[in-house]
């Protein structure tokens, strides 16, 4: 038997994907913050990409202030609750709290951060509000994370906002490609619809701009445009039999779980190629689904795998197997996928080589590729002056997050390639100031 | 082991642990179920005409996740019948008759003060606690801390007391006062046998913020309370040590109350002179259970010292809390700290810099602060704000060779005596520039 049942029902699906970060209650929360140091230009801080004043916050919450703590909260992020509940804060603030250097479990910061914002969210509390109508328009191309924060930010500095969004539902991968486990689709689209109903920016579903007449339109109606694309399908590996039904691509296939839950038949046998955080998630999602086995495929080394070690051990000890120094060379099959062919790898003189003679196949009903997403060249190529960077990625200003064509702005993972929602969150509003200032200088 | 028994002003029990005349001693039920615990005394709830009590009671400070740190009350002596209290306290000596029940009077005439007197030494009691002390409620009615407050009327009750007495006396006083040696004395003066002190400090612990009025909230409104706990243990010590160092009251035996919760409390008020304890908010907070761990940290710390009684240590603290002109000057401790245990809070760094004397540093590109010795005038805040324990010490630079007080200084016409005096102590002391203070603005 596999460490979880296939879920029948909605709530066998919640046990299988229960929250890896649970909304703390006020006890927790009361113990929880008292633990807080306050300490000096603290390394929570620093360590969180959006500079958020988390012992701020934590002394807020401690002192029964939870609407002031949302405040501070969503005052550096926009989208605080999301970020509080899916940033990987093992890395990022926990990881830096001074607690760790004395074996000291460090403070939960990101479920104190979700109680904050949780309870503004619940209770609909009116935080912020639109600045003053300043007559100016800005587009958004994307309602993924950057867009949503650059536009709650242009909001706030009085500009109209429309964002164009080719899917039915905002905020991106934070709805269709999280783990359910870290993040329910009801938190997601409620923190959207609290930040739209405040600040009022529009956004327009079932719109994909796909032509330079769709462009050309934008540009002509609005002062500056944004891009959050963020990036495109999963990549094809270009190996024999990747056409095979049951061949799917990570994000693809994390999309149809969010969507569908439990309506999704995962097999009993299942390979997850890749070693990236992505990968992790895929075989977390499989082995939660029910699947007898799955194996995660990398084809170097466990050390040298792009995953964060604590994302590794939750798909390990969500039932997932690993296979190191391994590289897949065939999909095999013939109506179907019914295994993967293996060669072994060996590292020499740090070039990664096949071991000759060593290919073996493993069996699966199931291939999910999680080997990086494609990046969104065809819909650039449609902007003039657009420059792209060697990683296929918009060139930007740093500060300004202003590309090459000066009319446009872009943040999140169509310029970085590919990063945590907390850094597109940071983008997005650093672009809206970036637009605020070429508006008015 | 160490012999715990006492024998406090004729009043024996088996060990200093007595719970102060509070709630918890409101019944025989509770007297008897803390004997069992191992508590050696109890002080009765305070025995006078029955009052009526009203709801909403308590309040307390709770500091960060610490419930309880400060603890107040407005209840008012016991509300029992006389006699029902009077039977108690039989049946109490009847079951444990090596234990020391003391019972607390509060009343107003002479003539009231001879009766209960009578009545709880026909009940069995083994000594009388006089509660000059309540600041709430009762003081209203010219009682307690009234009484407390007034020397000249407390030596008079005192002496209606000693008149007719046959089993010893403690006087009982309120911290509300300027001087505790005025009461104190007065008491003494008046005969009593021994002194107890604190009773609880006039305080309100807060405010409901919605309700506009004091905790705790009585229909809206409050009053002020008897705060205790924790939080008043320093000013007990401090007033315990008043009495105990003063040549008229010191050989008067003196049961130390405020604040005590642990073994380490419990040390502190005998090493200042109190040869009791009396406990309330940690027994109110935690049970009768807590007097385990006060026993066995005083039997650890008497073995460990050597001591077979406590009367082997009672006031030793005494000869060394002297007055500040006889410290030395010459004395000098300079911050340490450990690097290998740091953990990078820095607040020991902003705690100095913001709120001391701007004597540690952080290097460029590191979190690990640095002492600038020359600065470092030990003042210990540093050691005191560091959440790591044993990472910033204080250590001592000086030799130990030389001794200045500013008494010997006075002597010798060498202090500072006009305001631009050359002799001032901070004269060539490092101060950074004002202007530094906005430094991150540039």
């Amino acid at each position: 038997m596999a460490e979880y049942r296939r879920p029948k029902t909605a709530e066998e699906f919640e046990q299988n994907f229960a929250q890896k970060k649970p909304l703390m209650n006020d006890t927790q929360a009361y113990y929880e913050s008292s633990r807080c140091l306050f300490c000096y230009d603290a390394p929570c801080v620093q360590a969180c990409p959006t500079g958020i004043d988390i012992p701020l916050f934590i002394k807020q919450i401690n002192t029964g202030n939870k609407t002031g703590a949302a405040a501070t909260i969503f005052d550096a992020n926009w989208l605080g609750n999301a970020c509080g509940k899916i940033c990987p804060t093992e890395t990022l603030c926990e990881g830096a709290c001074v607690y760790n250097h004395q074996e000291v479990p460090p403070i939960q910061i990101g479920r104190l951060q979700n109680f904050a914002t949780d309870s503004v969210i619940k209770e609909d509390k009116t935080l912020f509000k639109p600045g003053p109508s300043n007559g100016k328009k800005v587009a958004m191309i994307g309602a993924g994370p950057a867009s949503l924060a650059c536009a709650c930010e242009l909001r706030v500095l009085g500009y109209e906002v429309d964002i164009f969004e080719a899917k039915d539902k905002p905020s991106g991968l934070t709805v269709y490609g999280i783990a359910p486990y870290k993040i329910t689709n009801e938190e997601v689209l409620d923190e959207v619809a609290y930040l739209q109903k405040q600040l009022g920016f529009q956004v327009h579903y079932g719109q994909s701009v796909t032509s330079r007449e769709k462009i050309k339109e934008l540009e002509d109606e609005y002062d500056a445009l944004f891009i959050g694309v963020g990036l495109g399908p999963t990549r094809a590996l270009r190996l024999p039999g990747e056409e095979l039904p049951g061949v799917v691509g990570a994000v693809e296939f994390i999309e149809e779980l969010r969507m569908k839950h439990e309506a999704v038949t995962v097999p009993n046998m299942v390979v997850v190629i890749g070693g990236g955080n992505t990968a992790m998630d895929a075989a977390s999602e499989a082995s939660r689904m029910g699947a007898e086995v799955t194996f995660l495929a990398y084809r170097r080394s466990k050390e040298e795998m792009g995953a964060y070690g604590f994302e590794y051990k939750l798909a390990v000890s969500s039932g997932a197997k690993g296979l190191f120094n391994v590289s897949p060379v065939e999909i095999v099959g013939e109506e179907h996928v019914r295994g993967v062919k293996f060669i072994c790898t060996e590292s020499v003189d740090g070039k990664l080589q096949n071991k000759e003679g060593s290919e073996f196949v493993v069996d699966c009903d199931m291939v999910i590729k999680a080997t990086g997403q494609a990046k969104q060249g065809s819909f650039f190529a449609l902007i003039d002056d657009l420059k792209i960077n060697d990683w296929n990625c918009i060139e930007v200003n740093q500060e300004t997050y202003q590309t090459s064509n000066p009319r446009y702005f872009a943040g999140g993972d169509a310029v970085n390639g590919g990063a945590e929602v907390v850094n597109a969150a940071f983008e997005g509003k650093r672009a809206a100031l970036g637009i605020h200032e070429w508006i008015n200088q | 082991m160490a012999d715990l028994s006492i024998d406090f002003a004729g009043i024996k029990s088996p060990n200093p642990f007595w719970l102060a005349s509070a709630p918890p001693t409101n019944s025989g039920y509770q007297i008897m179920k803390a004997f069992e615990a191992g508590w050696g005394g109890a002080v009765w709830k305070t025995l006078g005409v029955p009052v009526i009590n009203v709801s909403s009671r308590y309040a307390s400070i709770n500091y960060r996740d610490t419930r309880m740190a400060g603890f107040t009350n407005i209840e008012l002596i016991t509300d029992r019948p006389l006699a029902d209290n009077l039977r108690e306290i039989s049946e109490v000596k009847k079951y444990f008759p090596d234990h020391a029940v003391i019972a607390s009077l509060m009343v107003e005439t002479k003539e009231q003060w001879h009766q209960i007197i009578k009545d709880v030494e026909n009940a069995g009691a083994d000594g009388i606690e006089l509660n000059f002390g309540c600041p709430h409620g009762m003081c209203e009615r010219g009682m307690g801390s009234a009484v407390g407050q007034e020397p000249a009327v407390l030596k008079t009750i005192v002496e209606w007391v000693m008149e007719v007495a046959q089993i010893p006396v403690i006087t009982k006083l309120t911290p509300n006062i300027s001087h505790i040696v005025d009461p104190g004395l007065a008491a003494v003066q008046g005969g009593t046998d021994a002194l107890s002190l604190v009773n609880t400090f006039k305080s309100i612990v807060g405010l409901d913020l919605d309700a506009y009025a004091p905790y705790p909230v009585v229909d809206g409104k409050g009053t002020n309370g008897g705060y205790c706990g924790p939080a008043v243990k320093p000013i007990a010590l401090e007033m315990v040590k008043e009495l105990a160092k003063h040549p008229e009251i010191q050989k008067t035996p003196i049961s130390g109350i405020g604040g005590i919760e642990n073994w380490r409390d419990v040390v502190e008020f005998i090493l200042l002179g109190a040869s009791s304890v009396q406990v309330c908010t940690a027994a109110m907070h935690y049970g009768f259970g807590i007097v385990r761990e006060m026993e066995a940290g005083l039997l650890q710390f008497m073995d460990e010292k050597g001591y077979n009684t406590i009367y082997d240590f009672v006031g030793k603290a005494l000869p060394n809390v002297t007055e500040w002109k006889h410290l030395n000057m010459k004395h000098k401790v300079v911050a340490e700290i450990n690097k290998d245990k740091c953990i990078g809070c820095d607040l020991c760094y902003i705690a100095c810099d913001d709120g001391a004397h701007q004597a540690i540093r952080i290097p460029d590109g590191t979190r690990i602060p640095e002492v600038i010795d020359e600065n470092c005038v030990g003042c210990n805040l540093c050691s005191l704000v560091c959440p790591v324990e044993e990472c910033i010490t204080m250590e001592k630079r000086d030799d130990g060779s030389q001794h200045l007080t500013w008494d010997e200084r006075t002597a010798a016409g060498n202090i500072p005596t006009t305001f631009n005096d050359d002799l001032a102590g901070g004269k060539g002391h490092y101060v950074p520039d004002p202007a530094d203070a906005l430094k991150h603005r540039s």
